[in-house]
């Protein structure tokens, strides 16, 4: 005990001697939660909306008033000509082209259909959808304005058989604030990376300078070297965790339904998840520019397919399969249940066997592999 | 020169003979570009969501049909009361419940009117924001069919081209972002290690008395890696042209010179954190740590800028990344030629310029 004690403590010393990582350990990561978390939105506003008017009759220019009057759309000055709307949207100035076609008006007074033409800049198939779908609303509600009039110019409703309405709620996040949705997703990867990155390196740091050679020498045993070498990355990240919890309430105002020892229980165990991986990917390269490329391998793939930035529903089968190696796409979900849903210990059960598990099988095998002699 | 040459000479082998950073410099992008194209999508598809039905009338089937068929949504469940709604959000794997009010069908004929609610799990707001806009639009469908006058009667339609990418397909947005990433960080990480480890190893001070002039010390140690970058920007653009099928609409010439360009901007990036860093501990920290968050999250790869609030957009133009990605996508999407992306490039340029002056500012020939 008392050897692990020395060894910790000589853990800490270099950690906390080395002025130039202390700022990229603690105040890296605080900078990017507060700032990052502003930035990972789906939300579609701002369309930027180029229009041309060739009818230039009063309804036209009534359908583009109900355009003006929408939050979702900035309408650009009206272009003359459809190319010189397209070179806009080449140039990326311009998401949405619409283009009102002669005799509009006239069309629509003889009874008759009349078709805009849209063009959507669909690089971006996610937020075209988005786009299609508010400009759809406006039309339609535009349509309902033109038979209305119609119908009670004619004094008929016979054709009129009723509208649906929806009335939208949203649970756990009324306002829609992505915010409380990515802080917890920020913090959790923030955690990881950090923890990941310090333990993947650590041990084979040792190695590249042959310091390895004289701690093997010593009578040290290799479990007591391995806790003495991992403890310290547990309680920085513990450490991490609390730091970036504080700052959420307070800064974000991010609410906390669950009760925080749940959250600390689970986080204790996933923490030795990673510290795990790390040290597997330490033993199993010989520098640390090897031990870097691996664990920034598996890094990103466990960032992309954790379901925080793209849910994980909208993956093809066999990518959702591979997901269920990602221990962050655990602790994603175990953040959101336990901060937002007010998850219990019991509601994140099978998340934490599985983390267990994981811890288990991960550290053994490290453990297993790592060899006093080189 | 030929001092130079022999110093490049050496590199190269340095390079080689690390079979397993080899390895793992081309195998890892490849294999990130394959799982990533395939699997990344923002579009929801076949979400779960339950309907709570207390009409269970012709009018609520037929819309709950309508719902079923669409690629969007996948009946989990019917639910047989909404004191029900909460357990099933807790167990997480439904999205949304729709709830038709009570005699929905016989409101809707005899007053005109019925509402159906709909209940989304906001946690995630993103997918409840796109789920509320497919369902409205299902609905304004039916609205449409069912009302007799704006069939017949005047109307206006709309016909949508869907421009650049009309299967409105989630790799075209991915693809470009995922070869920039790798580019970058990956350029940025080998050099800045490369040369901290110099100085860790004390190597440096061996090459900085050697009559090699310093800068061609540096130059020396950047390029091989132009080359092998170059080589993975290869390997990248043949596999989004063969496997995920991306056109390259612009002319390929110009797309590897940008490519180089990028190359140049990233790796001299790795140059300039290798002069702040002084092990190799620290140097891959900054380039992992400070790097790959931002260049994920605010190069408009996953993100749309437009979207994001004014600070960040502006600190969104300090990022290489984000005007490498505008200029992929308007070459290989858009087609556009340099006409268009003067503005992009020029600024890339800045950048590298920017980086070298400041790291030849603080390069000491000098160690402590």
């Amino acid at each position: 005990m008392k050897t692990i004690g020395y060894l910790i403590q000589k853990e800490f010393k270099q950690i906390f001697r080395n002025k130039g990582m202390l700022p990229i350990i603690f105040v890296l990561p605080i900078v990017q939660l507060l700032i990052l978390s502003n930035a990972a939105t789906y939300e579609v506003k701002d369309i930027k909306f180029g229009y041309i008017d060739v009818d230039r009759s009063s309804t036209s220019r009534a359908l583009i008033e109900k355009f003006r009057s929408s939050a979702y759309f900035n309408l650009l000055a009206p272009y003359s000509s459809y190319k010189a709307a397209y070179a806009g949207m080449l140039q990326g100035k311009v998401n949405v082209i619409m283009e009102i076609p002669n005799n509009f008006e006239r069309q629509l007074v003889n009874q008759e259909k009349t078709s805009l033409g849209l063009t959507v800049d669909a690089i971006d198939g996610a937020a075209a959808g988005v786009e299609t779908a508010y400009i759809q609303q406006i039309v339609q509600e535009f349509n309902q304005g033109i038979a209305l009039e119609t119908s009670v110019s004619n004094k008929n409703r016979s054709g009129f058989a009723g509208l649906i309405t929806i009335i939208p709620s949203y649970w756990y996040n009324s306002t829609l604030d992505y915010k409380t949705f990515m802080v917890p997703g920020i913090l959790v990867l923030l955690v990881t990376m950090i923890t990941l990155f310090l333990s993947g390196m650590n041990i084979v740091r040792e190695k590249e300078i042959g310091t390895l050679e004289q701690i093997n020498v010593t009578p040290i045993k290799k479990s007591q070297f391995i806790i003495g070498k991992l403890f310290p990355f547990w309680i920085i990240g513990l450490g991490l965790l609390t730091i970036g919890l504080v700052l959420a309430k307070l800064i974000f105002d991010i609410p906390l339904l669950g009760s925080l020892g749940t959250l600390y229980f689970y986080t204790t165990i996933y923490i030795l998840v990673v510290l795990g991986i790390g040290l597997f990917i330490s033993n199993f390269t010989e520098t640390q520019q090897q031990a870097m490329f691996i664990a920034w391998f598996f890094m990103v793939i466990f960032i992309l397919m954790s379901g925080l930035f793209t849910p994980i529903e909208s993956m093809p089968q066999w990518a959702q399969m591979i997901t269920t190696f990602n221990p962050i796409r655990y602790f994603v979900e175990v953040v959101r249940m336990v901060m937002l849903k007010g998850a219990g210990f019991s509601d994140i059960l099978p998340q934490l066997w599985k983390t267990f598990v994981y811890a288990i099988l991960v550290n053994g095998l490290a453990v297993y592999s790592y060899k006093k002699v080189n | 020169m030929k001092r130079f040459i022999g110093f490049v000479r050496k590199e190269f082998y340095h390079i080689y003979r690390d079979k397993r950073s080899l390895f793992i410099l081309f195998g890892m992008p490849i294999a990130q570009i394959l799982l990533f194209g395939f699997a990344i999508a923002n579009e929801i598809n076949k979400v779960e969501i339950a309907f709570l039905d207390q009409a269970k009338d012709a009018t609520t089937i037929e819309i709950i049909n309508k719902m079923a068929s669409s690629k969007y949504f996948s009946i989990n469940r019917y639910l047989a009361a909404e004191s029900e709604v909460e357990g099933v959000f807790k167990e997480g794997k439904v999205k949304a419940v729709i709830n038709f009010e009570k005699d929905f069908g016989e409101k809707l004929v005899k007053r005109g009117k019925a509402t159906i609610q709909l209940v989304a799990d906001a946690t995630d707001p993103n997918t409840a924001n796109s789920i509320t806009n497919y369902i409205l639009s299902i609905v304004q469908q039916y609205n449409q069919s069912i009302n007799l006058h704006q069939v017949g009667g005047p109307q206006v339609l709309t016909q949508t081209h869907m421009a650049f990418n009309p299967e409105l397909k989630s790799v075209f947005m991915f693809v470009p972002g995922v070869m920039t990433i790798i580019l970058m960080l990956v350029s940025a990480m080998m050099t800045s290690i490369s040369i901290a480890k110099e100085k860790e190893l004390g190597t440096m001070e061996i090459l900085l008395v050697s009559p090699l002039k310093p800068f061609q010390v540096i130059l020396g140690k950047v390029v091989p890696y132009i080359l092998l970058s170059i080589i993975n920007a290869i390997i990248i653009v043949l596999l989004s042209i063969f496997i995920f099928k991306m056109p390259v609409q612009g002319s390929l010439i110009l797309l590897g010179t940008e490519s180089v360009l990028f190359i140049l901007t990233s790796l001299s990036l790795g140059i300039l954190i290798s002069t702040i860093a002084k092990t190799q501990q620290t140097a891959m920290m900054i380039s992992l740590m400070g790097l790959m968050l931002p260049v994920i999250l605010l190069s408009g790869f996953i993100f749309p800028i437009g979207s994001m609030p004014l600070p960040l957009q502006i600190i969104s133009n300090i990022i290489p990344a984000k005007w490498f990605i505008l200029i992929i996508k308007g070459i290989m999407l858009k087609g556009v030629g340099m006409a268009f992306i003067w503005k992009e490039t020029l600024i890339l340029i800045g950048m590298t310029l920017f980086f070298i002056g400041i790291s030849t500012y603080k390069y000491k020939i000098r160690l402590e």
